[in-house]
């Protein structure tokens, strides 16, 4: 298990590559779903608000 | 006939409810696809005979610049389309390339770096295909720093796809740059002509995290693609229908 951690003695750069690229997927995954999310909020206020005019 | 199905990728409600039900079929597999690949590259793939366990970078380093190239395609593909026919479905499909793309370019950058300290002895050289994929970064966050300074959304679509179609020659100048110039970087392994140079135990979990990657990038562009059409579409009375349909499911 260690030997694995290790990477042969690339471990920092191996496993920092890994966490960047990780990161960024599940931040683009939280972005996208906030952005859909905001959109969706948006739709319901704006229909909301024709319908009480 | 035949072109009922370009027509109906016109209609704004439409591409919204089919891009809800595609975006399962995208996210499953790719993260079905990512997870064993990079199980693969990191535990199932042998070292390398010169670059030892180093080289195992490459898992993520070449999807994140395959990426890179395949999602400017699309966007400058969807932009060219969205001038061409006047289609503003299209144009928000490449409106929702852009933030992605930028993510991509920057991992492959980042990560390229990282593998460059250990092998070539340096983070950073202006190598031609380095430089130029550091271009390629400017043009998505040039792309949406012009969206986001034009108010009016129909402008912001025609001035952007500008940019976004003539940018797209610097696409080949980075794939074949290493053949054109003297490089730093190596040359492609997988995306050539013969076969790949590479032992199936290392070219199958590429494959994995490439193809993973790519459904990835299908199911985070559905996503933006709603949220964008959404917004776009103020005043259009299908958002009654899209908003009653997610109260009686919420």
């Amino acid at each position: 298990m260690m030997e694995f951690l290790e990477m042969g003695g690339y471990a920092r750069y191996v496993w920092s590559s890994y966490a960047i690229v990780l990161v960024a997927i599940v931040l683009n995954i939280v972005w996208a779903r906030r952005a859909l999310k905001r959109a969706q909020a948006e739709a319901r206020r704006r229909v909301t608000m024709r319908d009480a005019a | 006939m035949a072109w009922t199905w370009f027509h109906r990728l016109a209609s704004p409600p439409y591409v919204y409810s089919l891009a809800a039900r595609l975006t399962p079929w995208f996210a499953w597999p790719a993260a079905l696809l990512i997870v064993t690949g990079l199980y693969g590259g990191l535990v199932v793939a042998p070292p390398d005979y010169q670059q030892g366990e180093g080289y195992r970078i490459l898992y993520v380093h070449v999807p994140s610049a395959w990426m890179s190239l395949m999602v400017y395609t699309t966007m400058a593909a969807a932009a060219g389309i969205g001038l061409v026919w006047r289609m503003k479905v299209a144009h928000a499909v490449a409106a929702s390339c852009a933030a992605l793309g930028a993510t991509f370019t920057f991992c492959a950058l980042v990560t390229g770096s990282l593998w460059g300290a250990p092998m070539w002895g340096t983070y950073w050289e202006w190598d031609p295909r380095l430089t130029f994929e550091l271009v390629l970064l400017f043009q998505f966050l040039g792309y949406m720093g012009l969206r986001a300074a034009i108010e009016d959304v129909q402008r912001a679509d025609r001035v952007s796809a500008v940019l976004a179609v003539v940018g797209v020659v610097n696409v080949p100048i980075i794939h074949y740059s290493v053949e054109w110039w003297n490089s730093l970087h190596q040359t492609a392994s997988v995306m050539k002509l013969s076969k790949p140079s590479m032992p199936p135990e290392m070219l199958i979990p590429l494959l994995m995290t490439g193809l993973g990657f790519t459904l990835l990038f299908g199911a985070l562009l559905l996503v933006r693609l709603r949220a964008e059409v959404l917004s776009r579409e103020r005043a259009a009375s299908w958002i009654r229908e899209v908003v009653a349909g997610e109260a009686a499911r919420a």
